[in-house]
C-alpha cells in the first residue's frame, strides 16, 4: 500500500518538466477553473471539509473549518484577504519551495478557488526572503496567469475579480506565525498580535483574513476536480490525504516525496530515502515534523504512522512533515543545541518568556554539550523549558522548549555521562 | 454586564471590560508591566498571567484577554503562581539588579513586584545581557540594561505624543529601546516615558542621583507652566523642591505633564530674588525691606496706580494687588501683558466651554491662530484623541506640525468671514462642532469673528458647548474673573501715565512705555521686569506659596505650599499688605484666611473648586469679520516662556539644543 502514480496531486514536483503556464495546463492546472467555481463559495468549502483536509504548515487545523470562519458578506464594506504562507523557515522543511519553483500555477489556482469560496478580494503570498530563485518564478508564473486573464478582473471568465501579490520576506523566521505574517506585509516589524481578535475578524488591514499554507492551497483544486472522497480514502481517519514528506539527513536518498498520509515511518525510508544511513540498527532518533517538534528515538518512530495523531502518541507531532532522521553519529545534544540557538537567534524579543528563556535554554544546552554543568541543571533546564512553553504570545516559545524537552525525556543518560566524564576529566 | 467568578466570587464586570479589569474590579491585584490604561494593550511582558476556564489549559494574558460572560478567573492556584515566578524570573535574569546606584529604587515596579511575585533567588548562572547607553536628549536618562521590553515608551510616543520617535531596535535578546540613529526625543512631552517606565531603563537626566523618593516630601500642586493647570506633585526636600511629578486628573492633564513644567523645577532655585533691591543712580543696590518700603512710601503715588499681573501669579496675590490699588484709589488693572484688548466683558466667551476632556468628543474643530503643542500640550493629546475618533481639524494660521491629519485653511483671519466649502461642509454635518482661539487669533480679532461663526454653525446646542479660547497664562482666567482686564488693554495703563506701577511677576511687559513710572516689582526671579525696576521686592514663587489657579477652561484648582521661599524673599500678599502700611492705607486682611474669605465673597466662584459657571455666551456682533494676517504664533520658543523656565539650566540647554540645533558634547563615563 503505497501512493500510485496517477494519485500524485504535485505530479511535477521535481521539475522533470517546465513549470510555465503552458505545462501546467497540459498536466491539468487550469483547466476549466471557471466551473469549479461555478460550484458555489459554499460548495467548495463543503467540499474541502469533506475531503478531511488539515493546514499543511504544522497546526494541523482543518482548512475546510478555517474557511468556514470567513464572513459570508461584508456588514461594513471591509473586503477580505487570504495570505499564503510561504515564508517557509523551519529547519527541514522545503516542500513549498518544490512546489513553487517547479508548480507554480497549482498555487495560483489554489489561491483563486480558495480564494473565492472565502469572499476575499485578494491573495498575498508572502514568500520567504531568502527564495531568490523561486521568488522570480512566482513572480512569473503570476505575471502569465494575469496575461492569461486567469486572474485579475473577472478571473478565468467568472465573472469574479481577484488579485494575486506577492510579498518577499526579509527572512525572519518569526513572519511564519501568521500574525507576524500579516503585520510584515503592513510593512511593520514581524512581532505577533495578540488573539484575540484572530485574523479572521481583523487580520491583514484590519479586515478579515485566512492564512494558509503553500500545500494547503495547492491541493484544494485538485481535491475540487477529483472529489473528496478520492482525497480521503489516503490515510487514517482524521489524517486525511496525501502529503509532501521531505526527508533529509541520515539516510541514503534524501528526497521531497509526495506519499500517503500515516505512512509508516519504516515504509517512507526504504522505498523512498533508500534506508537509513549505515542500516535500521545505526538510526539514533528522528525529529519528524521540522525543528519545533520534540525527537523521537530510533526504537519509537520505526513503525509510528506519519501522520498528525500517530506522531502524536509517540510524543513528537508531524509539524510540515520535515523528516529529519540522524544515525548514531550523530552528537545529538550538540544538534539540539544548534535548534536552541536558532531559536534564540529567530525569536522576536516581544515578548518576555521567549525572549529571555530561548538566550537561557541555548546557554545552558552549549554546556550540557560538553558536559560543564551539573547534574541537577537538566531539571533546572527541564523547568525552564516548562517555564517558557504555553506562557507567550505566539507558538515559537513552545516551538523553542520541545526540542529540548524531547532530548531531556530520551537522551537523559546521555547528557548526565558528558557531565560525569567532564568532571572525570577536570579531576584527572 | 457579563458575570464572571474571580477566585470565587461573582461579580458582574461592565461590558467590553477585560479580564484584569474584572480582577481588579474583585480587588486582586494583578501584577503588569506592559500594560497601562492609557497605552494600547501589548500583553507582552506576560506577568499579569491567570487561570481562566473555560479556556486552553495555559495561563491566560489577563490585560489583552476580555471579560464574557461565566468566566471563572483565578488569581491565586498553584498554575497562576507558578507562571509569575517564571516571567518574574525571566525578566531578572538579564537585569542587572543595580538597585543601590539605580534612580528608580524604591519607586520600581520591578522591585515592587519581584518581592511581592518573585521566587526570592535565581537560578541564572550565564553571563547577563548589557546594552550600551543611548542618547535621548538632555532630558532621559538612559541606562538600557535596565530595560525590561514592556514598549510603555514605545506606545507612548506613537500614541499619545504622535510621534514616532522612540522604537525598538534588533529581535530576541538584542532587541533594544531607542530613538532613531539616537536623536533626542524632542516631543513636548517626551518626558512622561520616565514616568512610563516601570525600571530605571529611562530615568530623568537632570534629577539623576538628586534624591530618592523616600526622602521626599510631597506636596499637591497646579502648573502655571501653561493655562491647562496641570495637576502636579512637588517633591521637596528640605528647602528645596527636588521634582515635577503629574498627579492623575482625568479631566485635566489625565496623567501627562508637558517637560516645560516638568522640568521648570530646577528654575526654582536660580536666579531668585531673595532679597529686596533699590535703584540708586542707575543701578540696582541690595537693601532691607525697611528701606524699600520706605522707598514705595516714598513714591507717594495717590490714586496713580496701575498693576500689571505676570502670567505665574494667583488670584490671591492679584487680589490682594486689587485691593491696595483699589485703597489707593485706582482700578487699572491689567494682566494681558503683550497688549491684546480683546473684549472680556462676558468671561464665557472668553473661555474654553467645551472642557479640555469634553474637546475629545468634537468631532469637527476649527482653530484660529494656535500653534497649539507649543501653547498648551496637553490639549494636543486631546485634540489627537478627537481626530483618532473621526474628529476633523481646520487651522487658520501659519503651518505647524499638529501630529494628527490637519487642514490648514490660510493664514488670514479673514478667512473666516469666507469660508472653503470643505469646513462649511464639516461643521454643517457635525454633531458636536468646535472653534478653538487661540493668542494670535486673539490679537487679530478672532473672537469676534469666532462668535459670529458660533453662531453660523450652532456651535452651542443642547449639552454642548463649542466655542473655545485657550489662553497661555495661568492666571489669565483668574485675573479676568478678578477684573484684571481694561478695554483698551495694556494701552489704557500706558494712557494713564500712572506715578507707580505695581509689577506682580509682570516680565513679559516693555516697561520703556512706563519710562515716566516708578516701577515697583514683585517677583521672584531676576527677569526682564526686574531690570526695568525701580524697586525690587522679593516674593514666592507658585512652588512657596497657596494659591487659588483658575485654568482655561475656567477650573479653580488650589495649589499648596511646598517650601518656603529663598532668603528674605516673601509671600506675595504679605507684601502687599506691608505695602498697604507703608503707603498708609488699609485692605481690609490681616492674615492669608481673611484675604481668602475676601476673595471669595467678591468672587464667590473661586470659593468653590471645579468649573465655575460664566453663563451664556453673547450672541455676536452683527457682521463681525476680522481681517489680518497672522503672521506667526506668540511663542517662540517653547522651553523659555516664563521666567521660572528661563532660570532653569535644564531648559536652556532644551531651547539650545532641541529648538536651536546645537551640539553638545557628552562626557565620556
Amino acid at each position: 500500500m503505497s501512493l500510485q502514480d496517477k494519485d500524485r496531486i504535485f505530479t511535477n514536483v521535481y521539475g522533470f518538466q517546465p513549470w510555465n503556464l503552458k505545462a501546467a495546463q497540459a498536466r491539468g492546472d487550469w483547466d476549466n477553473t471557471k466551473a469549479l467555481m461555478e460550484r458555489g463559495q459554499d460548495a467548495i468549502i463543503e467540499e474541502i471539509k469533506a475531503s478531511g483536509l488539515r493546514g499543511r504548515g504544522g497546526a494541523g487545523f482543518p482548512t475546510g473549518m478555517k474557511w468556514s470562519f470567513m464572513p459570508k458578506e461584508s456588514k461594513d464594506g471591509r473586503p477580505s484577504f487570504l495570505v499564503i504562507n510561504a515564508d517557509e523557515s523551519e529547519p527541514g522543511s522545503c516542500k513549498d519551495r518544490e512546489i513553487i519553483r517547479h508548480d507554480p500555477h497549482k498555487l495560483i489556482e489554489g489561491a483563486l478557488v480558495a480564494g473565492y469560496a472565502m469572499r476575499a478580494r485578494a491573495a498575498y503570498i508572502y514568500i520567504r526572503g531568502e527564495y531568490i530563485r523561486e521568488a522570480e518564478t512566482l513572480f512569473a508564473a503570476v505575471q502569465e496567469a494575469y496575461d492569461a486573464g486567469l486572474i485579475g478582473k473577472n478571473a478565468c471568465g467568472s465573472g469574479y475579480d481577484f488579485d494575486v501579490f506577492v510579498h518577499r520576506g526579509a527572512g525572519a523566521y518569526i513572519c511564519g506565525e501568521e500574525t507576524a505574517m500579516i503585520e510584515s506585509l503592513e510593512g511593520k516589524k514581524g512581532q505577533p498580535r495578540l488573539k484575540p481578535p484572530f485574523p479572521a475578524g481583523a487580520g491583514l488591514y484590519g479586515c478579515p483574513t485566512t492564512v494558509n499554507n503553500v500545500e494547503s492551497i495547492a491541493v484544494a483544486p485538485t481535491i475540487l476536480r477529483r472529489g473528496a472522497s478520492w482525497f480521503s480514502s489516503f490515510g487514517r481517519d482524521n489524517n486525511k490525504g496525501t502529503k509532501l514528506f521531505q526527508i533529509s539527513g541520515h539516510v541514503n536518498r534524501p528526497c521531497v516525496v509526495e506519499e500517503e498520509m500515516s505512512i509508516p515511518f519504516s515504509e517512507l525510508i526504504e522505498k523512498h530515502c533508500g534506508g537509513i544511513r549505515g542500516g535500521r540498527d545505526n538510526l539514533l532518533a528522528v525529529i519528524p515534523g521540522g525543528s519545533s517538534v520534540p525527537l523521537v528515538p530510533a526504537a519509537e518512530i520505526w513503525d509510528a504512522p506519519m501522520d498528525f495523531d500517530g506522531l502524536k502518541a509517540v510524543g513528537s507531532g508531524l509539524g510540515t512533515a520535515a523528516v529529519i532522521v540522524m544515525d548514531k553519529s550523530t552528537d545529538i545534544v550538540r544538534a539540539i543545541a544548534r535548534l536552541s540557538y536558532f531559536y534564540k537567534h529567530e525569536s522576536c524579543g516581544q515578548c518576555t518568556p521567549c525572549r529571555e528563556g530561548t538566550g537561557w535554554m541555548w546557554r545552558v544546552m552549549e554546556r550540557l554539550r560538553t558536559g560543564d554543568a551539573d547534574v541537577g541543571e537538566i531539571d533546572m533546564l527541564f523547568n525552564v523549558t516548562k517555564q517558557v512553553e504555553g506562557h507567550t504570545i505566539c507558538a515559537l516559545g513552545d516551538a523553542a522548549a520541545w526540542p529540548i524537552q524531547g532530548l531531556i525525556k530520551h537522551f537523559r543518560p546521555e547528557i548526565e555521562r558528558r557531565i560525569a566524564e567532564n568532571v572525570r576529566e577536570a579531576a584527572e | 454586564m457579563p458575570k464572571v467568578k474571580v477566585d470565587g466570587v461573582e461579580l458582574e464586570v461592565p461590558a467590553g471590560a477585560t479580564v484584569l479589569q474584572a480582577c481588579e474590579l474583585a480587588g486582586k491585584e494583578i501584577p503588569r508591566f506592559c500594560y497601562h490604561e492609557r497605552l494600547s494593550i501589548a500583553g507582552n511582558c506576560r506577568m499579569c498571567l491567570v487561570e481562566v476556564k473555560p479556556g486552553p489549559p495555559k495561563p491566560q494574558a489577563s490585560c489583552a484577554l476580555p471579560a464574557t460572560e461565566g468566566q471563572e478567573i483565578r488569581t491565586d492556584s498553584e498554575m497562576v503562581k507558578k507562571a509569575r515566578e517564571g516571567v518574574m524570573e525571566f525578566l531578572l535574569i538579564n537585569h542587572p539588579l543595580d538597585c543601590p546606584i539605580c534612580d528608580q529604587g524604591g519607586e520600581c515596579d520591578l522591585q515592587d513586584q519581584s518581592v511581592a511575585y518573585g521566587r526570592g533567588a535565581s537560578r541564572y548562572d550565564e553571563s547577563k545581557r548589557a546594552v550600551t547607553e543611548k542618547y535621548m536628549g538632555p532630558l532621559i536618562k538612559t541606562t538600557m540594561t535596565r530595560c525590561i521590553h514592556c514598549t510603555r515608551c514605545v506606545r507612548f510616543s506613537e500614541e499619545v505624543a504622535g510621534v514616532d520617535e522612540i522604537g525598538a531596535f534588533y529581535r530576541g535578546e538584542t532587541m533594544q529601546i531607542s530613538t532613531y540613529l539616537e536623536k533626542a526625543a524632542a516631543h513636548e512631552l517626551s518626558a512622561n516615558v520616565i514616568d512610563l517606565c516601570p525600571v530605571g531603563a529611562l530615568t530623568s537626566r537632570p534629577y539623576a542621583f538628586e534624591a530618592r523618593p523616600w526622602e521626599l516630601k510631597k506636596t499637591l500642586s497646579i502648573d502655571v507652566s501653561d493655562a491647562i493647570g496641570s495637576n502636579i506633585r512637588l517633591d521637596s526636600r528640605g528647602r528645596e523642591v527636588m521634582r515635577i511629578l503629574p498627579r492623575v486628573n482625568d479631566d485635566v492633564n489625565e496623567e501627562w505633564l508637558s517637560d516645560r513644567a516638568r522640568y521648570m523645577v530646577d528654575g526654582l532655585t536660580r536666579r531668585r530674588l531673595d532679597k529686596p533691591w533699590l535703584r540708586r543712580d542707575g543701578k540696582l543696590v541690595a537693601a532691607t525691606w525697611a528701606e524699600a518700603f520706605d522707598a514705595v512710601a516714598k513714591i507717594n503715588p495717590g490714586s496713580s496706580v496701575a498693576v500689571i499681573a505676570g502670567d505665574l501669579v494667583d488670584c490671591e496675590t492679584m487680589f490682594a494687588a486689587k485691593k491696595l490699588a483699589g485703597a489707593l484709589g485706582s482700578t487699572l488693572l491689567e494682566g494681558r501683558q503683550t497688549g491684546l484688548a480683546y473684549d472680556t466683558s462676558n468671561i464665557a466667551a472668553v473661555n474654553f466651554n467645551s472642557t479640555l476632556a469634553g474637546i475629545e468628543d468634537a468631532d469637527a474643530v476649527l482653530i484660529v491662530g494656535s500653534m497649539i503643542r507649543d501653547e498648551a500640550p496637553l490639549l494636543n493629546t486631546r485634540l489627537r484623541k478627537a481626530v483618532k475618533k473621526g474628529g476633523r481639524v481646520f487651522i487658520v494660521g501659519p503651518q505647524w506640525d499638529p501630529t494628527y491629519p490637519a487642514t490648514f485653511i490660510g493664514d488670514d483671519v479673514g478667512v473666516l468671514g469666507n469660508l472653503p466649502e470643505a469646513v462649511i461642509e464639516a461643521f454643517g454635518n457635525a454633531e458636536r462642532p468646535a472653534i478653538i482661539v487661540g493668542g494670535a487669533g486673539l490679537a487679530k480679532g478672532g473672537l469676534e469673528a469666532g462668535l459670529a461663526f458660533a453662531e453660523q454653525f450652532n456651535l452651542v446646542r443642547e449639552g454642548w458647548n463649542g466655542f473655545n479660547v485657550i489662553h497661555m497664562a495661568a492666571s489669565r482666567m483668574g485675573g479676568l474673573m478678578l477684573g484684571y482686564a481694561q478695554p483698551g488693554g495694556l494701552a489704557d495703563l500706558v494712557a494713564a501715565k500712572p506715578k507707580m506701577v505695581i509689577s506682580l511677576g509682570a516680565d513679559e511687559v516693555d516697561f520703556t512705555k512706563f519710562a515716566g513710572s516708578m516701577i515697583v516689582h514683585i517677583g521672584h526671579h531676576g527677569d526682564k521686569a526686574a531690570h526695568a525696576a525701580d524697586v525690587i521686592l522679593p516674593a514666592a514663587a507658585f512652588s512657596e506659596k497657596d494659591g487659588t489657579y483658575v485654568n482655561t477652561e475656567g477650573r479653580v484648582q488650589y495649589a499648596e505650599k511646598a517650601v518656603f521661599a529663598p532668603g528674605d524673599a516673601r509671600e506675595d500678599w504679605t507684601i502687599l499688605r506691608a505695602m498697604a502700611d507703608a503707603l498708609g492705607v488699609s485692605v481690609g486682611f490681616d492674615s492669608f484666611e481673611q484675604l481668602r474669605a475676601a476673595m471669595v465673597a467678591e468672587v464667590p466662584a473661586l470659593g468653590v473648586e471645579g468649573l465655575a459657571d460664566y453663563g451664556a455666551l453673547p450672541s455676536a456682533l452683527l457682521g463681525a469679520t476680522a481681517e489680518g494676517v497672522i503672521a506667526g504664533y506668540p511663542i517662540k520658543d517653547r522651553y523659555l516662556t516664563n521666567a521660572i523656565a528661563r532660570s532653569s539650566p535644564t531648559l536652556q540647554r532644551c531651547s539650545a539644543e532641541l529648538l536651536h540645533g546645537e551640539s553638545f558634547a557628552e562626557a565620556a563615563e
